[in-house]
């Protein structure tokens, strides 16, 4: 058998129809890799509808994973493997494939038919095309020689042809001595009740492993363990791994959670995931229209629970005016914003950041909600657990925006315990003083009497509010009275803030990188290359947009250039040009697509 | 305060001076809830009104209780969170025909079918009164108001047809201007499981005044209501009419005329067939039915949700939140 070739890191893309089982190969070699202790990033990519016309690039589905034995920070931008099970699947990725990189390719996936309906020429096979030594290329006949492995099952051909994605993942392990036993577990699990199934693809994995051992031509590769800091790791998606911190914080708060939501992508994972978690005391609720499900939330909130809430851009905007509601009543909730490309329905299934101005600002009337936003997939756990300690202690609706990237991407977290958590509670009113449902705190914060608690009847809405008492209102004075005391009440917050702190490079310097959300990643790697390269460069990331961190402002002033990079038309860069002095310039990407590491990179090469 | 027993219908009213015009029927509907509520025997601190955006909504300012006065049509959506929170809480939904049968349509109608144990108080004047006077989803074809100066050509809803057809639990209709009646159906809200649309006609004598003085008024009334009893058979005009069912039409017969009693439709709330009937009866050559039309028992939705919480929580064990975070594929790293 080949020596196997000993490599820091790797980046495999699976590619193919949608109906090919890509996102279960994808996320079983994720398990695993995660398990061999490996740093890794992962990013699928789904078409916009569910079963687009088969073999067309439409219904082409793909998940990218970077692993390795070095610290990973992006899911990477060009593949060292493409697995590309039929001619669209290659047609769609295979430009993006790294010279010299390995191409793996199911053999019957690009006749004459897979040809027509990925819109190549139907009589040259593409493969053909590949000059020898350009890449490695694995052309396989993957559907036959995984209906041999599974002949004898009393299965349909279709059935039998559903385990084809096993088989090219057994091979894919043989490459990267990955383990099989994970994803052996995991099928036991998941064919509990299919017997013949299960051993279709226990069948399928196996044969596409010793595939690789039979052709004992090929090279063979290893990524050592990653060198990660002590502790317990597993791996996370961000939808997950934000639930996770909802419910957390709950406990952390002795409030029970409740989540209303509607269907929509790429947030309704998280409707799933707390659907599934009754015997934690979640109370979730799938309503008729995204209005109910936030009108619902604040009926929760009201009612005592920790409440919360979450859409993407098109619902989050039919919650507006609720959403305004909940600031008159000062109750907490949370509301989160899984980021999609818009405007309207836009592009379901990509991400963007481009719902930051209709966080800030998408009320009618002055109506400040802080605003959050997490910036890896394991951070969606920490943002969700601020979030709500925000909501709960001051008593406010507060604003979560995550992106699609950020949703459906995984990486190994750290995971805390629940006893390392902050502690958080409630300003229930307890005294047996009259009540005054709008008296606040030196936090500028109001006392929370829910209904059941006798002696503290009271009445509250949309209209203004009297001072104190919280009687309707239409006194001009208390109006504006009361506008600033709510807009004051939300800039306190800042005070509760861990300091901001430089990730990367000097305190001051020439440029200065500084990012929100999901480009953390790439921004990271970028600011990473440029000091290795020798410039002056630092990294600074918020996770609180509004308001801003207190001190945001001395950061920025120890610098040339602010680059700001965004998924959006500029954002954020245009809220800091208004709040501070400098040369504060914007880098935008508006193509549903993350950053690459070097686009920042070149952006600061400009500026330096 | 939480002893029922020596409440009176004023531990129920609010400070707040009462600001509808002078004359409006939502004055009645308030004191009849004042006045019945002594008796249903809800701890204050347990009662909440919910209301949406209208005239009608500035009700819970006006109940000394929990209370929302929340968006425009919203009010079965901040009910049913709140129930859904806390069923242990007695929630009175008040709200108007433009808030629940036009903006808030799609609330009104999934509360309805998920059946929370809640009540519905919809006022309907047939008009937008805060609004000074737009005609509304229940206004009659042909009104001339400010927004249909050649009049309306908006067919009207059928607020009790709605309800049926969304698969409501209990409906009834009553009038502000018929208190004792208007009681006895706010008590038997009150003691239905699930959820109650109550609709009262309400008038609204800034903007439409009179718009059910066919029903309200003395001379007319008896001759244009059918008041229901369950189990008795349908008769009006002092009991000279009645109401028969012939096939499945309903039709209305002289009870001199060579028909008695005998012959008559016996009401029964609890036949969804005959409440539909009773619902089409919406012409202005039709009498109109008050009273109980439909109610029926069905699951509600919180006590499912409660359930599927228990059961969950029997085969499951309490959930362990430490045990959730690490999930199924966790490593160490020393
Ligand atoms: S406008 Fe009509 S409904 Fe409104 S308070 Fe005045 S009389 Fe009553």
């Amino acid at each position: 058998m080949a020596q196997a070739t000993v490599l820091q890191k790797v980046i495999i893309h699976f590619a193919g129809d949608s109906g090919d089982g890509i996102q279960l190969a994808g996320s079983q070699f994720t398990t695993t890799t995660a398990l061999q202790g490996n740093d890794l990033r992962t990013f699928p990519d789904f078409p916009a509808e569910i079963r687009a016309p088969i073999g067309t690039i439409a219904g082409v589905s793909g998940f990218q994973i970077h692993f390795g034995s070095i610290a990973v920070d992006t899911p990477g931008s060009e593949p060292d493997v493409l697995v590309a099970m039929n001619a669209a699947a290659f047609s769609k990725n295979f430009g993006n494939l790294k010279k010299g990189g390995i191409l793996i390719v199911n053999e019957s996936g690009f006749d004459k038919r897979n040809l027509k309906l990925a819109k190549l020429p139907e009589d040259e096979n593409p493969l053909e095309q590949i000059a020898e030594g350009d890449y490695k290329v694995f052309n396989i006949n993957i559907s036959q020689l995984n209906r041999d492995a599974v002949k004898e099952l009393t299965l349909s051909t279709k059935e039998k042809d559903q385990s084809k994605n096993l088989f090219v993942l057994g091979f894919v392990y043989w490459l990267y001595s990955r383990d099989l036993a994970p994803t052996l577990d995991f099928l036991k699990d998941k064919f509990k009740a299919k017997p013949v199934i299960l051993e279709a693809n226990q069948k399928a994995l196996k044969a596409g492993y010793h595939y690789g051992e039979t052709i004992e031509a090929s090279e063979r590769f290893v990524v050592e363990k990653a060198d990660l800091p002590a502790g317990d790791y597993r791996n996370i998606v961000g939808n997950e791994s934000l639930s996770l911190g909802l419910m957390a914080a709950a406990q952390k708060a002795n409030l029970e959670l409740f989540f209303a939501g509607y269907p929509i992508t790429p947030a309704s994972d998280i409707l799933h995931f707390l659907a599934r978690q009754k015997n934690f005391g979640v109370k979730t609720f799938q309503a008729e229209d995204e209005i109910s499900a936030v009108t619902a939330a604040i009926g929760a909130s009201f009612g005592g629970a920790l409440a919360v809430t979450a859409s993407s851009g098109p619902g989050i905007a039919l919650k507006g005016e609720a959403m305004g509601l909940a600031v008159m009543l000062e109750i907490p909730m949370v509301i989160v914003n899984v980021q999609r490309g818009g405007p309207s329905t836009g592009l379901p299934t990509k991400t963007e950041q481009a719902d930051l101005f209709q966080a800030l600002y998408g009320r009618n009337g002055e109506a400040p909600i802080p605003v959050l936003a997490p910036a890896t997939p394991s951070d969606c756990f920490d943002t969700a657990v601020e979030a709500c300690r925000l909501a709960v202690e001051r008593m406010t609706p507060v604003i979560l925006l995550s992106d699609g990237y950020l949703a459906n991407g995984s990486e190994p977290w750290k995971f805390p315990k629940m006893e390392d958590l902050p502690a958080m509670a409630a300003p229930f009113a307890t005294d047996n003083g009259t009540y005054l449902a709008y008296a606040r705190d030196k936090n500028l914060t109001r006392k929370w009497a829910i209904p059941g608690t006798p002696g503290k009847e009271h009445r509250v809405g949309g209209l203004e509010k009297e001072a104190q008492t919280g009687n309707v209102s239409y006194n001009p004075e208390n109006h504006e009275k009361m506008v600033h005391t709510r807009a004051q009440k939300v800039a306190l917050m800042a005070n509760t803030y861990a300091p901001l702190k430089i990730l990367q490079g000097a305190a001051s310097g020439k440029v200065l990188v500084l990012g929100w959300g999901s480009t953390y990643g790439a921004i990271k790697v970028a600011v990473r290359w440029a000091i290795e390269g020798g410039l002056s460069v630092s990294q600074v990331h918020i996770k609180h947009l509004f308001p801003l961190d207190t001190n945001l402002g001395e950061i920025l002033a120890q610098f040339e250039t602010i680059i700001v990079p965004e998924l959006n038309n500029g954002q954020l860069v245009k809220v800091l040009n208004q709040e501070f002095k400098g040369r504060i310039v914007g880098l935008n990407k508006i193509q549903g697509l993350p950053f690459k590491a070097k686009e920042i990179l070149e952006e600061i090469e400009k500026h330096v | 305060m939480s002893n029922n027993e020596t409440l009176t219908s004023k531990d129920f009213a609010s400070d707040q001076d009462v600001r509808w015009c002078p004359g409006c029927g939502d004055y009645s509907i308030l004191k009849q809830m004042q006045t019945v509520l002594p008796s249903m025997g809800i701890a204050r601190e347990n009662l909440v009104f919910i209301s949406g955006i209208g005239c009608s909504s500035r009700f819970p300012y006006y109940m000394n209780s929990y209370g929302m006065h929340s968006i425009h049509g919203r009010a079965p959506s901040v009910a049913t969170g709140l129930k859904l929170a806390n069923p242990d809480l007695s929630v009175w939904i008040v709200t108007g025909d433009g808030d629940a049968l036009s903006i808030g349509g799609n609330q009104l109608i999934h509360l309805l079918r998920r059946n929370l144990n809640v009540n519905i108080l919809l006022f309907n004047n047939e008009i937008y009164g805060l609004t000074k006077g737009q005609y509304s989803p229940t206004s009659e074809i042909g009104k001339q108001t400010k927004s249909s100066p050649l009049g309306s050509i908006d067919h009207p809803f059928n607020p009790i047809a709605l309800a049926l057809g969304a698969e409501a639990t209990f409906v009834a209709r009553t009038m502000d201007r018929d208190p004792v009646r208007l009681r006895e159906v706010l008590q038997q809200a009150h003691e239905h499981k699930g959820t109650s649309l109550v609709e009262i006609y309400q008038n609204c004598n800034v903007f439409n005044d009179g718009a059910f003085e066919k029903y309200t008024d003395k001379k007319q009334r008896d001759s244009t209501s059918l008041f229901l009893e369950q189990g008795k058979p349908i008769v009006f005009d002092g009991g000279k009419k009645g109401l028969r069912l012939n096939g499945l039409q309903p039709q209305v017969v002289e009870l001199a005329n060579g028909y008695s009693e005998n012959d008559l439709w016996i009401h029964d709330s609890q036949d969804a067939t005959k409440a539909h009937l009773l619902s089409r009866l919406f012409s202005d050559a039709d009498p109109r039915p008050f009273g109980v039309l439909y109610q029926t028992e069905r699951s509600c939705y919180e006590e499912a949700l409660t359930e599927q919480m228990d059961t969950s929580l029997k085969t499951k064990g309490t959930g362990d939140m430490n045990a959730l975070i690490k999930g199924k594929n966790s490593w160490t790293v020393s």
